[in-house]
């Protein structure tokens, strides 16, 4: 379903991504992991228009991403979450995930006011758990809240592929584990990539791994063997010192 | 809904009924003049306040509405041959851009397509550029300055420095008649109610939401599936509309268009106007245009050029004190009684 080859990324002569090759099939869940500059923001903000690719090549269910806009690429059924969540605090929830479900629509048929409430909202409101705070404004939120609503968000746009980047971060226990237990949910019946720094929440909700290393797929495969590879212990742990000394 | 609609009723039948009966014809036109700057506070409260656009330019539109009802009630008056200026200018024959503003019908559709039109144009290579904030207020302003040496120097077009004006009749009636004028009052106040609560539909729709959320989170709302260019666009060209409609109706209740009622200044004096009103609410926008005209008059009348230090004072008291306005102050009184 996503398909990226030898997409390479540079930033005033920094390569961000340098031959990326990743396959995504219809209905995985796979998580996307690595340290800190790894260049997994980077990817994607590639696949979702964000920042262009200097070379490579980004499809999705037969179409190329390369070269189309933010808006385009979310209207083929890509949606995408930030590491800090943005909701429009000035909106009621119910008002933000109306918003987002209505993206469809011409722009004309939006002068109207909203009447009722979408099957697609109400079902985004359901899963995440939000229903009781449907009517509050968004920037009462908490910073977990957040995060759900702007899964929500994405949900009530029944899109094909998510992305969702650093999903619990910030998170407290208790928040990780409801948004574990609703990524797992979602995966049903989605294709989604999870960016993750958090290593036990891995271990409990991940089953498929890629991991990158500057700018590069150092291994993919379940969490038990990526967890087992010498080469991301290497990265991860620094196992050879005089390598961590050059960097 | 009704009693949401009480306060607009109440102002309604004050504007439209108590008005006309209680003040004198000098001061019914001047409040027809003030009006006419409420509906194009409206497009600023709409652009600036909901969408985020501090649009610096409005005077272009509203001179471009202006203009074109001027021509009109030029060529009508002249009967067709050379207006009054054009003949002082030494113009000999009637310019081929003037000749279709003789129809009434073509003079009030260009005084709002005109304007629209340039707000597509300009909104569409500007905001897919994505110019915002600063940047976009400046280009505005550039274009008021523009458009008044354009004017200026078109003599035999515009009728330069002096614009136009000794405008006599308007379909026939007399405009030195203070019945002329009471009708046009009516007039100015029954567009300025319809416009208001079109705008506030606009307001309260998803539209209406839509353009919040592009103010607030412009790149969040492009990952939603929206084109924010489109939304601020057509806000843009809305409120030009309205600006334009307005400078057609200030044409005949004024008596006057000119390069020194729609250059910068103006333009920012309206925005000073919605800022004290209270941008973020539509009906703070009308008032601010309402209370600031009335005080302009009444302090030149008293101290001349001592208002221009009152304005810039009142700018920035509330810039600082209360930034939502005299609708903000409003509103905490209100909340405070109820609570």
């Amino acid at each position: 379903m996503l398909e990226l080859r030898d997409v390479r990324v540079v930033f005033d002569g920094f390569h961000a991504l340098d031959g990326v090759d990743l396959t995504v099939a219809d209905g995985e869940l796979r998580f996307l992991i690595g340290p800190n500059g790894a260049g997994k923001t980077t990817l994607i903000d590639v696949i979702t228009g964000l920042t262009r690719p200097a070379a490579g090549r980004v499809r999705f269910g037969g179409y190329d991403l390369v070269g189309r806009k933010e808006h385009q690429i979310v209207r083929l059924g890509v949606g995408r979450t930030f590491q800090t969540s943005v909701v429009f605090e000035e909106l009621t929830v119910l008002e933000n995930l109306d918003l987002a479900a209505c993206f469809r629509k011409p722009l004309w048929s939006l002068a109207g006011r909203r009447r009722g409430v979408s099957d697609a909202v109400a079902e985004a409101l359901a899963r995440t758990g939000l229903e009781p705070l449907a009517g509050r404004s968004a920037g009462v939120l908490s910073h977990g809240q957040r995060q759900w609503l702007e899964i929500g968000m994405l949900l009530a746009q029944r899109p094909r592929l998510l992305l969702l980047d650093e999903p619990v971060a910030g998170m407290s226990k208790d928040e990780r584990d409801r948004t574990g237990q609703l990524l797992t949910e979602i995966a049903d019946d989605h294709t989604v990539i999870v960016v993750e720094h958090d290593m036990e929440f891995l271990r409990r909700h991940a089953s498929a791994v890629t991991v990158l290393h500057e700018g590069r797929v150092l291994v993919e495969g379940s969490v038990e063997q990526v967890s087992a590879d010498p080469r991301v212990q290497e990265v991860y742990l620094g196992r050879r010192p005089s390598d961590a000394v050059g960097k | 809904m009704i009693k949401r609609n009480l306060p607009f009723a109440a102002i309604a039948v004050i504007a439209l009924v108590a008005a006309p009966l209680l003040l004198e014809p000098f001061r019914l036109s001047l409040l027809a003049k003030y009006l006419c700057y409420a509906i194009v506070a409206l497009g600023i409260g709409l652009a600036w306040g909901q969408g985020g656009m501090l649009t610096l330019g409005q005077g272009v539109f509203f001179g471009l509405g202006g203009y074109a009802m001027a021509m009109y009630l030029k060529l009508s008056e002249s009967g067709g041959g050379l207006p009054d200026f054009m003949v002082w200018s030494g113009v000999e024959e009637l310019p081929a851009l003037w000749a279709p503003f003789a129809n009434p019908v073509f003079a009030l559709t260009m005084a709002v397509a005109g304007p629209v039109l340039l707000a597509v144009v300009l909104g569409t290579l500007v905001f897919r550029q994505r110019v915002r904030g600063a940047y976009f207020a400046i280009l505005t302003q550039a274009l008021a300055a523009a458009m008044v040496i354009l004017l200026v120097g078109q003599q035999g077009l515009t009728g330069g420095t002096n614009g136009m004006t000794n405008f006599f009749e308007l379909f026939g009636a007399d405009l030195a008649d203070d019945s002329t004028q009471r009708v046009l009052y009516l007039v100015v106040a029954g567009v300025l109610g319809v416009l208001y609560l079109a705008t506030r539909q606009l307001v309260n729709s998803r539209f209406g939401r839509l353009l919040v959320a592009v103010r607030d989170g412009e790149d969040r709302v492009r990952f939603l599936g929206y084109d924010p260019a489109l939304v601020k666009t057509v806000t843009f060209a809305v409120s030009a509309g309205l600006a334009g409609l307005a400078g057609a109706l200030f044409v005949p209740v004024v008596g006057i268009i000119s390069p020194a009622l729609l250059g910068v200044v103006p333009s920012l004096e309206l925005v000073v106007a919605v800022a004290v009103g209270g941008r973020q609410v539509l009906a703070g926008a009308v008032l601010g245009a309402v209370v600031m005209g009335y005080a302009q008059t009444t302090f030149s009348e008293q101290f001349a050029n001592g208002w221009l230090y009152l304005q810039g004072a009142l700018f920035i008291l509330v810039m600082t004190l209360a930034p939502k306005g005299i609708a903000g102050i409003l509103g905490r009184l209100r909340r405070a009684r109820t609570a």
